[in-house]
């Protein structure tokens, strides 16, 4: 095992399945010369040249909707956004699409493409650069969407997703690409559609994914203080989404706290709950207790944004509710 | 380009008559119910397609349009029965009856689609000119669009990066007078839509649209221009639609006089009286097209008629790769 970055972990993904398929090339903002507005493709110009690392002038509809076009003369191109922020300008391209050409065809068209880049909030960014759109995209058939949480899930899924035949949107956070972690010396992918428990116990399930997945990591460890043993699901992925690892536990500890940094209304955590309480009504012992940011637009103000992220306290005391503590 | 020949003009007459009275039968069994949703007719504008078929190699060339989009396919050599069948839901159609009016494809034939959101295919036609590049192809792609696609964002980003990527592809605005019932003069400070080239130093020019000699010329130029690495055009062929722009359309936006200024210069009756005053072919001979046509269509309706719905478990297979996929959630 050796340990790198996030941003190093994703950069390696790209770049291994680059050397490994010709019809591979990235694109964006920033991505060549720049070596990426976040440093995750440093280097890959040099190794691929300027036909397969490609930056863009602003126009993510425009590139968007060029590198979907692609698709259907044999090219499996990887999008970086800035932000998935952006993403909204080209959102067209990926919904009426990327999404559809397949069934809107009767099958004749596949649309290999993976939109990557950084989700959610990532400091006092305000209120356009702080959202997390999981649950737009995971609404939409035709789509697969997956969010890593660790440096090992990155590289691993990054790599499931640049193979996959369908297009992919696969989010980060600038907040994680500093972050360190393991990887194996040799190849590995990692199966799309497949939760990880990050950590077992038998009181209580905490299901989150993504950066956030942190606050429950620390809640977890304050509670085990208290003597209260959490499992942590790590979804990993959100479409398609692993409920069976959901239920599995739940069936096991027979309470749920979701923990999900998305505004709180028709999200993740509200699919989850539903599928939740039509499986397995009769192994709660509690209601669901599902974890948003507030439902307003992300604050920019630094005590006002702390109240409206979701954090380790929000779970804790998510935790002892379910708990009837 | 081959020359234009007798059996050019033969050719042009029999296919945009085949078009026209594929677009005519479309409209009647819609009144029947058979054919629902949107339904969007070419009627009148048969020479921009003639032209640019005559232009193109059709052995590697590509096309993708907007929802106008029933006999580009038919063009480009696609079974008739099986786009007649798509309209009528029908699993013997060009999408297993997934796709309706507004989204005809072909891989087989590289028609890349019919697409529904107005501008939303001009990037997807730059985007296959991009892979054909990348592929040392020298295939050129044609990507048509309306008057009121002109006006959208997408044609601008994707001018944009067509020309600072030197895409081979060619530009085609059919601009046939209104976006549905807003007409070109009401949409921009000046009605030339052809001169959007001109701010990305793209080769622009107007086109006559209803005439396919004038067409063909054009597009033999653009695909030229594309082909041996010149890079983008664009065209904006000046056309006329004679229906309304789908089938619920009033068309209080024009005047019935307009309309038949413009079916004087209509394109099939342009290319029959060259028929017949060059003696290319004599009334006689061109009845019996006439009845051969007819005789088309309906075989092409019958097809539809008798072919069978999809089986519902279809919609499940085609939005992933993987068969069987087994994430998607089925009705209760």
């Amino acid at each position: 095992m050796r340990t790198i970055q996030f941003r190093e972990a994703i950069c390696e993904a790209m770049s291994e399945e680059m050397r490994r398929d010709e019809s591979i090339y990235l694109m964006g903002e920033e991505v060549a010369e720049y070596n990426g507005a976040y440093k995750a493709s440093k280097g890959m110009l040099d190794e691929f040249g300027a036909k397969r690392v490609i930056d863009t002038p602003i126009a993510e509809l425009g590139f968007a909707g060029i590198a979907v076009g692609s698709t259907m003369t044999g090219n499996r191109p990887i999008v970086e956004y800035m932000t998935f922020n952006f993403s909204l300008v080209g959102i067209d391209q990926i919904i009426n699409n990327a999404a559809k050409i397949r069934q809107m065809s009767g099958g004749q068209f596949k649309c290999p493409i993976v939109f990557r880049g950084p989700t959610g909030s990532a400091g006092q960014l305000g209120a356009t650069h702080s959202q997390a759109f999981e649950s737009w995209f995971a609404n939409t058939p035709g789509l697969k969407v997956i969010v890593p949480s660790n440096v090992y899930d990155a590289k691993g899924l990054l790599k499931a997703a640049i193979r996959d035949d369908d297009p992919v949107i696969f989010m980060e956070s600038e907040q994680m690409y500093g972050d360190k972690g393991e990887v194996p010396d040799g190849e590995y992918v990692l199966p799309i559609g497949v939760a990880d428990i990050k950590r077992e116990g038998t009181d209580v399930t905490i299901v989150s994914f993504g950066k956030i997945i942190k606050e429950a990591y620390k809640a977890a460890d304050e509670l085990q203080k208290e003597g209260i043993s959490c499992e942590i699901i790590d979804l990993r992925t959100v479409r398609p989404l692993d409920i069976n690892a959901v239920l599995d536990s739940v069936k096991k500890t027979n309470r749920l706290v979701i923990l999900e940094e998305a505004w709180p209304f028709g999200n993740v955590s509200t699919e989850i709950t539903y599928q939740v309480q039509a499986q397995a009504f009769d192994y709660l012992d509690a209601p669901i207790v599902k974890i948003n940011t507030a439902d307003t637009p992300a604050p920019y103000s630094p005590e006002l944004l702390a109240e409206w992220l979701p954090n380790s306290n929000d779970v804790v005391k998510a935790v002892k509710k379910v708990m009837y503590k | 380009m081959q020359k234009i020949t007798k059996e050019t003009y033969i050719k042009w007459y029999e296919d945009m008559l085949f078009w026209r009275k594929f677009e005519d039968k479309l409209a009647a069994v819609y009144i029947q119910q058979k054919v629902r949703g949107f339904l969007h007719l070419y009627n009148g504008q048969e020479a921009v397609l003639a032209g640019a078929l005559h232009a193109m190699d059709l052995s590697k060339d590509k096309m993708i349009t907007a929802y106008r989009n029933h006999v580009q396919p038919i063009g480009m050599g696609v079974d008739p029965k099986r786009v007649m069948a798509e309209l009528f839901g029908k699993a013997t159609g060009t999408s297993q009856g997934l796709g309706g009016s507004m989204h005809i494809f072909s891989k087989e034939h590289r028609f890349y689609g019919g697409h529904g959101i107005v501008g939303g295919q001009i990037p997807l036609g730059a985007g296959i000119a991009f892979g054909d590049k990348y592929h040392d192809s020298d295939a050129v792609t044609l990507c048509c669009f309306g008057d009121g696609a002109a006006r959208q964002g997408s044609l601008h980003e994707t001018f944009n990066l067509a020309m600072l990527w030197n895409l081979p592809v060619v530009f085609v605005c059919e601009n046939n007078g209104y976006a549905m019932g807003t007409s070109v003069k009401r949409t921009a400070s000046h009605e030339d839509i052809y001169k959007l080239g001109l701010g990305y130093e793209m080769p622009c020019a107007p086109v006559d649209g209803m005439n396919p000699i004038k067409v063909a010329e054009a597009f033999d130029e653009a695909i030229q221009r594309a082909r041996t690495g010149g890079g983008p055009t664009f065209l904006e062929l000046k056309t006329y639609r004679y229906r309304g722009h789908s089938m619920s359309d009033a068309q209080h936006y024009r005047t019935k006089a307009e309309v038949e200024e413009y079916k004087k210069i209509d394109p099939i009756s342009q290319v029959k009286d060259v028929i017949l005053s060059k003696k290319y072919a004599t009334e006689a001979d061109l009845k019996k097209i006439d009845a051969d046509v007819k005789k088309r269509v309906l075989e092409c309706e019958k097809f539809a008629d008798e072919s069978p719905y999809p089986d519902k478990s279809v919609m499940y297979d085609v939005v992933y790769e993987q068969e069987d996929y087994p994430f998607l959630q089925h009705k209760i």
